[in-house]
């Protein structure tokens, strides 16, 4: 089954951060995914970071939890 | 404004987007980042002070022809030129007109050849340091990092094609030659990279010093002649007028009050290309759709067709029934330009007044459409006259409170931002400080995209537009400019031909991993080896059809200049077949 798009979508973003300290990168993708996304878009993502993050960039799993604890503005 | 306003305030949601989305949205972004405001820095007469002139991803003579009459101009009077593209444009060597540089890069490589300018910049001490020191901020950080090895011309070169002497010297050009300024276009923006792009180019200014008065600065040419006045009224998901952020309490608050309705304070909202994801999932009902035709211009046609047909609902309102319209349930009729009354912005942010010369064909203005829309949904909104609405822009957004269609007419026209600070407009932009107090420098690190050749599709496709047509062409279609341009063709180098046994003139077929589509080959030793080029201007072609849902990181602009294709010619046998189906094609488009 092909990826959903918000998977394809953060990954493309995590992978802009790599050359960045790995906790820095995922707060600037948090950010812009908070500043930026689609609330519903941000759900799923964080639902299926909390589901096991399957084809999730770890930059972006670890994103995904900053946006659930609400840590990122 | 008034749509932005209907989506806001009258559908209750922030789902609202431009055709900048397409085009422009990673100079918003880029430029926004960096400088701290979404807008290109000159005015069009600033290139007649220039004394360098970058090209970057972009064809003027093709797509700008009016400002392209004033830098060749420049040029003739002796300005260097540099000519950063694929392909070799007619700027590179026309009549009284020859590039210094031309640097033929792989396709999806600006990143890289960016970096390796501000490499010789950093490196050779080359920086306008009194620029840097006083205006701008986070210069240390970048330039450690700008100034590693694997920034160099030498280390990029294999990557970009770019010869590292080449390079060296054009970098050396631009940061000594006098006034450098940088012209760009959908080939900047349309990547994976496209924002980085953008932010590549303007630290490369910052480091130069070359931003900020007549002749420098970093330029964008638009493709449409309202385009930049979209973006500024705030047609994207996450920004009112005056690109302000829509959790901002404070500028919400502005609405709220004068509009007396809660406006949707999450950030964000969906973007095209997220609209047709959940079209396609059942989340998203009904779409609105004001003069794009996007089931012809956005990428991947067929996800773009299957979404439009998961619709409840799909109102289109345009002057024709263009490829969208077909699929419409409802279609509300648009006015042209000579009906409109109004303003249009244009790359410069000058704002001109638009007068119509006829009343409305239709018996309405299209806000009054729009007015009459957010009625019937229960809220009240109501205009006696269009002067209204650029009032309404002017209490609501700092850059434009000083415009008005009495001071429009007046002045004739006025460059944003204007207001008390700049009651006369403001034709140079960061000229004493940049709007966010110091330009921020960025690191842009190179990320190749993930769409690359392979033995199946062993070459890579750019797209664009040529002088005679207009974007997907609903309007010069219909014109005698068919007569220069009846279709659009696929451009490839002797060599490309050569070995797949195509000759000029014959029928191909162009695969990508989204679509197949069919059109006739032009050899052309203008394109380099390995990279094929066609426009988008008639749906028969549909070169979209071939373009994939590949987008830039920050914005999502559809990566229209990198698809891996494969091209084959023709057999007879598929030639007669895609003629039956082309037959077909109407009463299948109208399903």
């Amino acid at each position: 089954m092909e990826n959903p798009p918000y998977l394809r979508l953060v990954n493309e973003i995590a992978v802009q951060f790599t050359h960045r300290p790995f906790e820095e990168s995922a707060e600037v993708v948090a950010a812009h995914v908070r500043k930026f996304w689609d609330p519903r878009m941000r759900g799923q993502l964080m639902a299926h970071a909390v589901a096991g993050g399957e084809g999730l960039h770890p930059i972006a799993v670890r994103a995904a939890e900053l946006l659930q604890q609400q840590t990122v503005r | 404004m008034s749509s932005e306003k209907m989506v806001r305030a009258a559908f209750g949601n922030n789902n609202v987007d431009t055709c900048a989305r397409v085009c422009h949205s990673p100079t918003g972004y880029g430029l926004s980042q960096t400088f701290g405001t979404s807008a290109g820095t000159q005015d069009f007469k600033s290139v007649a002070k220039s004394d360098v002139i970058v090209v970057i991803g972009a064809n003027p003579t093709d797509g700008h022809p009016v400002f392209a009459s004033r830098m060749k101009r420049r040029l003739r009077e002796g300005a260097k030129l540099v000519v950063i593209d694929p392909r070799r444009i007619d700027l590179v060597r026309s009549p009284h007109v020859e590039a210094s540089y031309h640097l033929q890069l792989a396709p999806g490589t600006n990143v890289a050849v960016v970096n390796a300018f501000a490499h010789v910049v950093v490196t050779e001490g080359l920086v306008d340091s009194d620029f840097v020191a006083e205006r701008c901020e986070g210069y240390e950080q970048w330039a450690e990092f700008i100034a590693r090895p694997e920034h160099s011309p030498e280390a990029v070169e294999e990557i970009t094609g770019v010869p590292a002497s080449e390079l060296r010297e054009a970098a050396r050009l631009y940061a000594t030659g006098g006034n450098g300024a940088i012209y760009y276009g959908l080939g900047v923006t349309e990547h994976s990279q496209g924002s980085t792009m953008v932010m590549g180019m303007a630290n490369l200014a910052m480091a130069t010093g070359n931003i900020g008065r007549d002749g420098v600065g970093i330029n964008p040419l638009r493709g449409q002649n309202n385009v930049q006045g979209s973006c500024d009224m705030g047609s994207f998901p996450h920004e009112f007028p005056g690109y302000r952020h829509v959790s901002d309490d404070t500028v919400r608050g502005v609405y709220e009050t004068l509009w007396g309705r809660a406006l949707e304070a999450e950030p964000g909202g969906l973007r095209i290309p997220n609209m047709f994801d959940a079209a396609v999932d059942g989340s998203f009902k009904a779409l609105f759709v004001q003069g794009e035709d996007i089931a012809q211009s956005d990428p991947n046609t067929k996800h773009v067709t299957a979404a439009l047909k998961s619709l409840d609902l799909l109102v289109v309102q345009d002057l024709f029934i263009n490829e969208t319209a077909k699929l419409a349930h409802v279609l509300l009729p648009g006015t042209s330009f000579l009906e409109k009354d109004g303003t249009f912005i244009n790359a410069e942010r000058r704002i001109n007044r638009v007068r119509p010369i006829m009343a409305p064909r239709t018996g309405k203005h299209e806000w009054e459409i729009v007015c009459e829309i957010a009625q019937a949904m229960g809220y009240p909104m109501t205009y006696d006259h269009s002067s209204e609405i650029m009032d309404e822009i002017a209490i609501t957004t700092p850059t434009f409170s000083g415009v008005s269609f009495k001071m429009l007419d007046e002045k004739g026209s006025v460059q944003w931002p204007c207001n008390a600070n700049a009651p006369q407009g403001t034709p140079i932009m960061h000229v004493d400080g940049f709007v966010r107090g110091k330009g921020r420098f960025v690191e842009t690190d190179y990320i190749p995209t993930s769409e690359r050749s392979t033995r199946r599709f062993p070459l890579i496709l750019t797209t664009g537009r040529i002088l005679s047509q207009y974007n997907v062409g609903a309007q010069t279609r219909r014109t005698a400019n068919v007569a220069w341009h009846p279709e659009d063709l696929l451009e490839l180098h002797p060599h490309d031909a050569e070995v797949r046994g195509i000759k000029d003139g014959d029928e191909v077929a162009l695969a990508s991993r989204v679509g197949e589509t069919h059109l006739h080959a032009r050899i052309d030793d203008r394109m380099p080896v390995g990279v094929v080029y066609t426009t988008f201007h008639h749906p028969v072609t549909g070169a979209n059809v071939v373009t994939t849902d590949n987008s830039d990181w920050a914005t999502n602009c559809p990566e229209y200049k990198v698809t891996a294709v494969q091209v084959r010619l023709k057999k007879a046998a598929e030639r007669h077949e895609s003629s039956v189906a082309s037959e077909r094609l109407p009463a299948l488009a109208q399903d």
